[in-house]
């Protein structure tokens, strides 16, 4: 604080304080406190509203454990998400380490911005630009029976096929920027020595690199997790009617049926759950938060 | 087991740049051989390249009589011990020592036994379970060495391994290293700008510019008989005069210089621009002026340090000189005083080539 007072002077601090402040508080904080407050009343008609029946209660939180087919969705959200945290990692861990330690260092710059380009596009864009590759006669199908590798075309969009998809390549940079960090911050000397006592690659990932790269791996997951868990707009638009996600019950709670009580508690539910999701595998790996802030 | 190496007219390039340029060597199994040279002349470039990190651009590579010509840094007979130490963190001690043995498919119990039995080697007793944050920077030195010995090399690498270290454990460390070497008779190759370092140490010094091996031989020959300038200006302190030689008679040669006429031994290589080097333990600082070899001096400094004593004095023509005596007691001269710097021909060296830059941690 008082760096940034001697850098700024008391004018601009303000300004930054303030704003920092205003999005946080306002546009964070409340909305949530809000949210948090509704998810505890029930649904009741306007002229009810803080009238007898206006009581807190657990009763929108109890719905969720009531209902077999949301907790079938959640628990299918939570598979699904730590799937795409999988398929995130296996594809992003060997790029990481190209970028980190083989690429000649001119070249690392182009191959970020070509990553990047992608994201330049809106998300919305993006996974819409999917729905069309994935289509029954879009140029997926086509390109693969052109290339003989298969057949008959594959209907992508049925099952979570198309949704792990999309999540995958929507939220795999948030997968390769941490482990890219994390392979780039190890001694290049760790790797060689252990090639000098003999060791052949993979043993080399298994015992040197990819257990100094655990903070890495673990701060991308949970980023990757959480994101995917929380998509609203890939399953929207790549989901079918035998694939749905958690945020689109919370979503038909809130603008189907206007009852944004249960929605707010389900939303609720959603973080709290996954959060001990994440905690239990954290603690399964051995991970701790201070790791990951790292 | 232990295997000598031979490197054969051995190049490395990068891009434009020659690292290293047709040094041949051929190293004894069981020997203590020393790359002695001033940072970037291209010895770690050998080290790699002998370890199979780097490969020559020319030349051959041969350990045990085999070439190492495509043979893979985990397939070669050699264990190298980085500068750094590279140490894994996340492993204790034990785990560290025994990886090259975990490489190889052997059992976790027989691991861990090898590993204290290595670790009573190193004179490290009860550090099995230690995390390697846990150690200081010497016990860190042995766990470096117990983990490349438990590979059983036939050839044993180190790049300057001690540069980390304080004086005292630096001292320390060189004689156990030595005392290793010779307890396992494995070839030691060692690469350090550290002229004491690779003279105390080694049975042979490979001195190194520019790429080039200048010299190989034992210490003693490296510090008394230096092939050329750079040889002799980076190993050791001198007196340097350049100057002409004008007569030569029975390897004794008038050399004319700017500080007067002098006359010494002329060394191997006597072509180009030449130099007389003088050590400073062979300048005596008398009274009265000698007939031959003879210079008039102010003394400017005298340092003492313990065993010996540096004088340090300006000729007429304000070259800085200086003499070394052992501290015998006996009366010391001071400042400004004016006396004569006498030296034995026999002493005084006249070689050509490039002198070395002073390298300011040698």
């Amino acid at each position: 604080m008082k760096d940034l007072l001697n850098r700024y002077g008391i004018g601009l601090t303000t300004v930054f304080v303030t704003l920092t402040a205003f999005w946080l508080l306002i546009l964070v904080v409340l909305p949530n406190i809000y949210l948090f407050e509704n998810s505890f009343r029930p649904y009741l008609p306007v002229v009810d509203i803080g009238g007898p029946l206006d009581v807190y209660s657990l009763d929108n939180y109890a719905t969720f454990f009531q209902s077999p087919i949301h907790i079938r969705v959640f628990f299918g959200t939570i598979l699904f998400s730590s799937v795409v945290t999988v398929i995130c990692f296996v594809i992003a861990y060997p790029i990481a380490y190209y970028l980190a330690k083989v690429a000649n260092l001119s070249v690392v710059p182009t191959i970020f911005l070509l990553l990047f380009i992608p994201m330049w596009v809106s998300e919305v864009l993006r996974s819409f630009a999917w729905f069309i590759i994935l289509s029954f006669n879009g140029p997926l199908n086509l390109t693969l029976i052109g290339l003989g590798v298969i057949e008959d075309k594959i209907r992508w969009m049925t099952g979570f096929r198309s949704v792990i998809i999309g999540l995958v390549y929507t939220y795999v940079l948030f997968m390769l920027f941490p482990l890219y960090n994390a392979v780039q911050s190890l001694d290049t000397n760790q790797i060689e020595a252990s090639e000098d006592l003999g060791a052949p690659w993979w043993r080399t990932h298994w015992r040197v690199i990819l257990p100094h790269c655990k903070p890495g791996i673990a701060s991308g997951a949970v980023m990757v997790f959480m994101l995917s868990a929380g998509s609203i707009l890939v399953p929207t638009l790549l989901a079918s009617t035998n694939s749905r996600w958690f945020t689109e019950i919370i979503q038909q709670w809130m603008f189907e049926s206007q009852d944004w009580n249960t929605g707010s508690a389900y939303a609720f539910l959603l973080l709290i759950l996954c959060t001990v999701f994440v905690s239990l595998v954290m603690w399964l790996f051995r991970v701790k938060l201070s790791d990951i802030a790292k | 087991m232990t295997a000598g190496v031979d490197l054969d007219n051995v190049c490395a390039d990068f891009g434009t740049f020659r690292a290293v340029d047709k040094v041949s060597v051929n190293i004894q199994p069981g020997e203590f051989f020393s790359f002695l040279g001033p940072s970037g002349c291209g010895k770690t470039t050998i080290l790699r390249m002998i370890s199979g990190f780097t490969n020559p651009s020319e030349g051959a590579i041969r350990i045990g009589g085999k070439d190492m010509k495509n043979t893979r840094p985990n397939q070669r007979p050699t264990a190298l011990i980085f500068q750094n130490l590279a140490l894994f963190p996340l492993m204790p001690v034990w785990e560290n020592i025994a990886f090259g043995l975990e490489v190889r498919g052997v059992g976790r119990a027989q691991r861990r036994q090898k590993a204290e039995e290595l670790l009573r080697l190193v004179d490290l007793h009860d550090a099995a379970e230690k995390r390697i944050s846990q150690l200081s920077g010497g016990q860190k030195q042995r766990v470096a060495i117990a983990r490349a010995l438990a590979v059983e090399p036939d050839v044993m690498l180190l790049d300057e391994p001690l540069s980390a270290l304080d004086l005292k454990l630096r001292q320390h460390m060189r004689a156990e290293l030595r005392a290793i070497q010779k307890r396992t008779q494995v070839t030691f190759i060692y690469i350090t700008h550290d002229q004491g370092e690779a003279l105390a140490m080694s049975d042979r010094v490979g001195v190194m510019s520019h790429g080039k091996l200048q010299q190989v031989a034992t210490p003693r020959e490296i510090y008394d008989a230096p092939v050329n300038g750079f040889v002799a200006s980076f190993v050791g302190e001198n007196n340097i005069f350049a100057g002409d030689v004008t007569r030569t008679e029975g390897g004794i040669a008038q050399f004319d210089t700017a500080s007067g006429r002098f006359q010494g031994r002329i060394g191997p290589a006597s072509t180009g621009k030449l130099r007389l080097f003088l050590r400073p333990e062979h300048v005596r600082l008398q009274a009265a002026a000698a007939a031959v070899n003879s210079i008039p001096v102010e003394v400017t400094d005298v340092a003492f340090e313990g065993n010996f004593i540096s004088i340090h004095a300006k000729d007429p023509t304000g070259q800085d000189m200086v003499a070394q005596t052992r501290n015998d007691g006996g009366l010391l001269p001071s400042r400004g005083d004016r006396m004569h710097m006498v030296f034995d021909a026999q002493n005084a060296l006249i070689l050509a080539g490039e002198t070395a830059a002073k390298d300011v941690d040698a």
